[in-house]
């Protein structure tokens, strides 16, 4: 039973971690809560289905189309709309306001065209089920676990390794000092974008072909969840959100089994405000000074 | 464009009466119950925006979760009336007081953090409300909700649609008032200094945290209020309608009015409501249609609406100017 609910968390967790690592660097860049990202997770899905289901597509195909359509909506929204906000100078805020709209305008446009019905996803990934002591862990949430970490990995090397990865952390720092070094600070902030909205299509199709359908009332628990999951592990760092992700998910299967269901959202938000008050910088942020 | 802001700034006074009294002759005008059930929701709306605005845009706060307080009044004046049987004043009262008491309960230990993580309090606050409401069947009725809240009556007798109407408005001029004296007085200075800079205000002697605990429970206080009469308004509410997805159209609202600008919330929550009742025509897109339009909205004027215009300061400036000529 225990086996079988750390699994069971895991793999909700690590969709979560994956969705909370692109939020987590849009909002260290930005300060931003990208809340079209809720929306980006159930865009690829319901790419999948059509491109998938419908249209008689192979599935890796599908899928890899799926992604990148779904990450070049993100860096379409930032180069479009994000960027005219910023060179306005507004406050985020007006940014924050303007991804809501676009978050609005996906899902209603998915309403329209798909209906606003559950939609079901064939299972493509069908690789039978290991049994570990008295534990079932299905072919399913083995891929969910070791695609997710596989490209926690990746981030994790794109953000502390590479010269990309550099110049998004010295944006976050400064952006104005940044640019002075050479550093094209709109291209990486779409970019950014782009690997946010990639990775969170990756998430909402793993998620959906785990439950094999897909909704689009799903997004705002997800917008909600990743926002708690990038603070709780501390807000521009990758493995914190990582973590972040697992713990949530974690609970919220840990309390709908041994407890109730009806109250699994509710323990997961009391445990980050208690978090919040006790260790604000999170698990693995960084603490801020307060200069004048 | 400046000449207009100028003569605004000027006439401010009238400006301010005239719209009053465009708020006060629209039922009068316009007499169809499907109107003045718009103008009511706007007014509604108003009162959470101006609410809202004394948080995000004067204390730099922005407040996710609003919806959560809103439903917290709400759900006060229609447990008390139904249950208990109290009249429409004292239910009004005491939803704003229930949520001013819970603002202080989420405000003592997390005004401390910095800004974006109280945002992220007020998110999981408003979810932890929508969790609550949904499962304490015994006081809420879950997610059937609470139907038959008594319409909004005074001494017994009670109010046709149009007075409920003027109801919503004489709250929402003695809001406008409340936090237009607040923001002038003592508070308000020391409130605007902890926004710029809490660590100078406190070297000047202002104590950031008493003074957002006192917003926050001020600003909570009005939502609340709003959530009291819309119970007693709509006669019937549910955990629906106190979603994050209503927490977002609030705060779009107060931002595209514009931050720390009352006229502001007053027209970014009447032009949020009525849109989406225009767009009602166009069925399956007109969401899209109001996604699309936000968007526009803040790509034209990212500041809101009314943002970053200080008729004070205007007036300010035009007397210097004119000062400096008498001098000449």
């Amino acid at each position: 039973m225990l086996l079988q609910q750390i699994i069971n968390g895991l793999t909700v967790g690590t969709t979560y971690a994956l969705v909370a690592v692109g939020f987590s660097m849009v909002y260290s860049v930005l300060e931003l809560a990208n809340f079209a990202n809720g929306a980006f997770y159930v865009f690829a899905p319901y790419m999948v289905v059509l491109l998938y289901a419908s249209m008689g597509w192979g599935f890796i195909p599908a899928f890899l189309i799926a992604v990148l359509a779904t990450g070049a909506l993100g860096a379409l929204m930032d180069r479009f709309i994000l960027t005219t906000i910023r060179n306005h100078k507004a406050q985020t805020s007006s940014s924050m306001v303007a991804t809501l709209g676009v978050s609005t305008v996906i899902i209603n446009g998915l309403i329209a065209v798909f209906g606003s019905a559950t939609r079901s996803l064939p299972n493509a990934v069908n690789i039978g089920r290991i049994h570990i002591g008295s534990a079932i862990m299905t072919g399913n949430q083995l891929v969910i676990i070791v695609t997710s970490l596989v490209i926690m990995a990746v981030l994790s090397v794109i953000v502390y390794k590479t010269k990309l990865g550099s110049a998004m952390r010295s944006i976050a720092q400064n952006p104005v000092a940044s640019r002075m070094m050479g550093v094209n600070v709109n291209r990486i902030i779409t970019i950014t974008f782009f690997i946010g909205s990639v990775s969170a299509a990756i998430a909402g199709t793993m998620v959906a072909m785990y439950y094999g359908s897909v909704d689009t009332t799903l997004y705002t628990s997800v917008s909600v969840k990743t926002f708690a999951s990038a603070i709780l592990g501390g807000i521009g760092s990758v493995p914190g959100a990582m973590l972040g992700g697992v713990i949530i998910g974690m609970l919220e299967t840990f309390v709908a089994g041994y407890w109730t269901s009806a109250y699994k959202d509710m323990i997961a938000f009391i445990i980050i405000i208690a978090f919040l008050i006790f260790k604000p910088n999170g698990l693995l942020g960084h603490r801020k000074l307060n200069k004048v | 464009m400046k000449r207009f802001l100028q003569g605004w700034a000027k006439n401010e006074k009238w400006v301010n009466l005239i719209l009053l009294a465009i708020a006060v002759v629209y039922p009068l005008l316009f007499g169809r119950a499907y109107l003045i059930n718009v103008g009511t929701l706007c007014l509604v709306n108003v009162l959470v925006s101006l609410s809202l605005n004394v948080l995000t845009g004067y204390m730099g706060i922005t407040g996710l979760g609003w919806a959560g307080f809103f439903g917290i009044g709400a759900y006060t004046a229609a447990i008390l009336s139904t249950k208990l049987g109290w009249g429409f004043l004292a239910t009004l009262l005491a939803g704003a007081v229930m949520t001013a008491l819970c603002g202080i309960l989420v405000g003592l230990p997390t005004l401390k953090l910095s800004g974006r993580y109280v945002a992220i309090v007020t998110m999981a606050f408003c979810e932890i409300c929508r969790a609550l409401e949904t499962n304490m069947d015994w006081l809420t009725r879950g997610s059937r909700g609470i139907p038959n809240i008594p319409r909004i009556s005074l001494f017994g007798y009670r109010f046709p649609k149009w007075m409920q109407y003027y109801t919503i408005l004489i709250l929402v001029v003695l809001t406008m008032f409340i936090i237009n004296r607040i923001i002038n007085s003592r508070l308000g200075r020391g409130i605007l200094a902890v926004k710029d800079d809490d660590i100078a205000a406190s070297a000047m002697g202002v104590n950031p945290f008493r003074y957002k605990v006192m917003t926050f429970a001020i600003a909570t206080a009005f939502a609340g209020l709003a959530g009291a009469f819309y119970a007693h308004y709509i006669g019937f509410i549910d955990p629906s309608n106190f979603t994050f997805d209503q927490s977002t159209i609030f705060i779009s609202m107060t931002i595209m009015g514009g931050l720390g600008n009352l006229m502001g919330s007053v027209l970014g929550a009447i032009s949020l409501t009525v849109l989406p009742e225009i767009l009602r025509p166009l069925m399956d897109v007109r969401q899209i249609v109001y996604g699309v339009l936000l968007i526009i909205m803040m790509l034209v004027r990212p500041q809101g609406i009314l943002g970053g215009f200080n008729l004070k300061h205007i007036r300010q400036q035009m007397s210097v100017r004119s000062g400096g000529e008498k001098h000449e």
